[in-house]
């Protein structure tokens, strides 16, 4: 077990050494000279000097990429090249908290959903309700995150005027109830592209569990069927959730991206873009190594947390 | 015996029956007898899918109100779906999928049209010097110079939405078709040699996975310029570690199997076995996947076009077609987002399904989805 450990532990740092190799090496992808590049041209010499000398562009590239990496490690991921050039680690600690609150606030809000619907379409297997809803499941897989937005924007946001459009309440601030309304929408978009697959495997996997005999067992002693569905049937049957959750924490990431866009929230997924947009280079290089190094750590937990959950599959693979 | 009577309908659980669903239950309950002369059904069919099209043609061509147009269209869409699939089921026997039938039409149909768009009489759907004359944000009118109406420019959306096609359809299918290859050829030779051959390529492949696939796409979109090979080429990153692992793992199942092992004896050599024992066993799960991998790269296509990291406007692509609409454009002339939306959501529906199908078909390991 130990062993396994160490190993797993190793190859995760050994992946996240190549990732930081492949976030510092974009910039090798760049056509010709980065300051250039990342300036337009047409400014003075020294603007692309000063540039260079910032970016560290006239070491040689390995001992760029260990300063770097040593910085990086230490907090510090330099500064943006568009004005006001601030600390690139300064602005992703203030976008941090608006993701997480997104992505999370939507996984709650496709659960919530996704359970209770698989529980009907799985309680009336076949069923004319039950058909309907795994159409619309299906069809709602077949809908970006960013046409489900600008939908519930052109019908909830200009339709009634109940949520805003485009600010946003941090939280800390004292004011909850303000961060939870402007939240909601945002939080929905995400949950509506989560919850179609939450509520497919949910369905199948019911399906199984309430054919076995101690839910017979269950109905037989007299039990009301909302108690024999969640105190005996949704346990047993959440173990794909579980899993797809994991799988699904890319999509996760991809949507709350899309999403802070849509909605101008000051998140990650805007950083990233905007900076994207503009090609300020040491922030997309910032921010994107912090996403994948917390993307894999939570994978890794994730994966760990299985063989708590359940017990066969600690001995299945290191 | 498992608990067959756990399938039938039980008193509702958690609320009443949607009135859709009660306005369509008697319908339902006519599939039941089998004994059903094949005639009747095929006149009833017929006849509901005349009466739900002569709707549809109604809710488009009337001049109604918006929610009353909505309410024929969606009426009479069901009203066809239902009579299409009893027809469908009465002519070709109970296993036809009228869905089915419908993602392939769709399909071949947007094909067909993406590839002629330069011969068909479309209006003009990328110059905005020559549409300065015509009308911006005209009304859908199916009638009309312009079907699905025109944007800010007064390009025709209906255009602009088969170019779309054009770039979107293109630039998913060959990032696939080099996924495929690459992710493919380096699963099948992990799978055969295992050991340090298959650590390697599983360190690679979880490296590739390490960053979340969107904001891979954008870290390559802030170097590479937006043309469309180089869009491509970075979607096709995004599909060779799970090409990787399918052919990986399919290939371990198939390696130590009789048939391998009776080439082996033979003294076929390893490429021998790889390519005429292996991958023939390979190759369905893999074009399988491929097929389901196309729907969500026109997706990420779509996304990357949308944050405005994709092809550039004025050249069209279904996302920035998309984000034309955002600010406020889009509560005054909604066509400007629906026309486009509902070409991706189509197509991306379409490809699901049929990708779904070929995984229950093929991909004995297929997750249901």
């Amino acid at each position: 077990m130990t062993r396994k450990l160490a190993l797993r532990v190793g190859e995760l740092v050994l992946v996240l050494l190549i990732v930081s190799l492949g976030v510092f090496s974009l910039m090798a992808l760049l056509p010709g000279d980065p300051a250039v590049a990342i300036l337009g041209a047409g400014q003075p010499p020294e603007a692309y000097a000063d540039l260079r000398e910032q970016l560290g562009l006239d070491e040689p590239t390995f001992s760029r990429y260990l300063d770097w990496l040593v910085s990086a490690a230490q907090g510090d991921l330099g500064r943006s090249v568009v004005p006001p050039q601030s600390e690139v680690v300064d602005r992703i600690v203030s976008a941090l908290p608006v993701s997480l609150q997104i992505a999370v606030m939507g996984l709650v809000m496709a659960m919530l959903i996704a359970v209770p619907v698989a529980m009907w379409s799985a309680y009336h297997e076949g069923g004319m309700v039950d058909r309907l809803i795994s159409a619309g499941t299906f069809a709602l897989l077949s809908v970006p995150s960013f046409l489900a937005g600008l939908l519930l924007i052109m019908l909830v946001v200009d339709g009634t005027g109940w949520f805003p459009r485009s600010e946003w309440v941090r939280l800390g601030e004292g004011d909850l109830l303000g961060n939870l309304h402007h939240a909601f929408l945002p939080a929905l978009t995400v949950a509506l592209a989560e919850l179609a697959m939450f509520a497919r495997v949910l369905r199948g996997d019911l399906i199984t569990t309430l054919r076995e005999d101690f839910i017979l067992a269950a109905r037989a002693k007299g039990m009301p069927p909302l108690r024999v569905l969640f105190s005996d049937a949704l346990r047993p049957s959440s173990f794909s959730l579980v899993t797809l959750m994991g799988l699904s924490l890319g999509r996760l990431i991809g949507s709350t991206v899309i999403v802070e866009y849509l909605f101008s929230l000051p998140g990650m997924g805007s950083l990233v873009v905007n900076a994207a947009n503009q090609g300020d280079f040491p922030m997309v290089q910032g921010a994107v190594l912090v996403i994948a190094v917390l993307y894999v750590l939570i994978n890794a937990g994730i994966d760990l947390s299985y063989g708590y959950l359940d017990p066969r599959t600690r001995r299945a693979h290191v | 015996m498992p608990m067959s009577e756990l399938t039938q309908p039980e008193p509702p659980l958690l609320e009443a029956e949607p009135p859709e669903a009660a306005a369509l239950a008697p319908a339902a309950g006519a599939d039941a007898p089998a004994a059903r002369p094949r005639r009747t059904a095929v006149l009833l069919g017929a006849g509901l899918t005349g009466a739900g099209l002569a709707l549809l043609v109604v809710g488009l061509l009337a001049p109604l109100v918006t929610v009353a147009t909505l309410v024929l269209v969606l009426v009479g869409l069901v009203l066809a779906g239902a009579g299409g699939s009893r027809l469908g089921r009465a002519v070709a026997g109970p296993g036809f999928d009228l869905t089915y039938w419908l993602a392939m039409a769709w399909l071949v149909l947007l094909v067909g049209v993406a590839l002629l768009a330069p011969v068909l009489p479309f209006a003009e759907h990328e110059d905005v010097a020559s549409t300065l004359l015509e009308e911006p944000f005209a009304r859908p009118d199916l009638a009309s110079e312009h079907p699905l109406g025109t944007n800010g420019f007064g390009l025709d959306l209906l255009a602009r939405s088969v170019y779309g096609a054009r770039s979107s359809l293109l630039i998913a299918l060959s990032a696939v078709v080099i996924g495929t290859i690459i992710g493919g050829a380096v699963g099948l030779l992990a799978g055969y040699f295992q050991k340090s051959v298959d650590r390697v390529v599983g360190v690679l492949t979880n490296s590739l996975l390490a960053v979340p696939p969107l904001i891979l796409l954008i870290a390559l979109a802030t170097v590479l310029e937006p043309k469309l090979r180089n869009i491509a080429f970075s979607l096709a990153l995004l599909t060779i570690p799970s090409m990787v692992r399918l052919a990986r793992a399919t290939t371990m199942a198939y390696a130590n199997r009789e048939f391998v092992v009776a080439a082996r004896a033979l003294g076929a050599t390893r490429g021998r076995i790889m390519l005429r024992e292996l991958l023939p066993n390979v190759l369905l799960p893999i074009v399988s996947l491929a097929i389901v991998m196309i729907s969500i790269l026109i997706v990420a296509e779509a996304s990357l076009s949308f944050l405005g990291l994709g092809i550039q406007p004025p050249a069209p692509t279904w996302g920035n077609m998309i984000a034309e609409g955002e600010g406020d454009v889009f509560q005054e002339h909604p066509q400007v987002v629906l026309v486009p939306g509902a070409f991706l959501f189509l197509t991306v529906f379409a490809f699901n399904l049929v990708g779904e199908k070929a995984r229950a078909r093929w991909d004995s390991r297929s997750v249901k989805l």
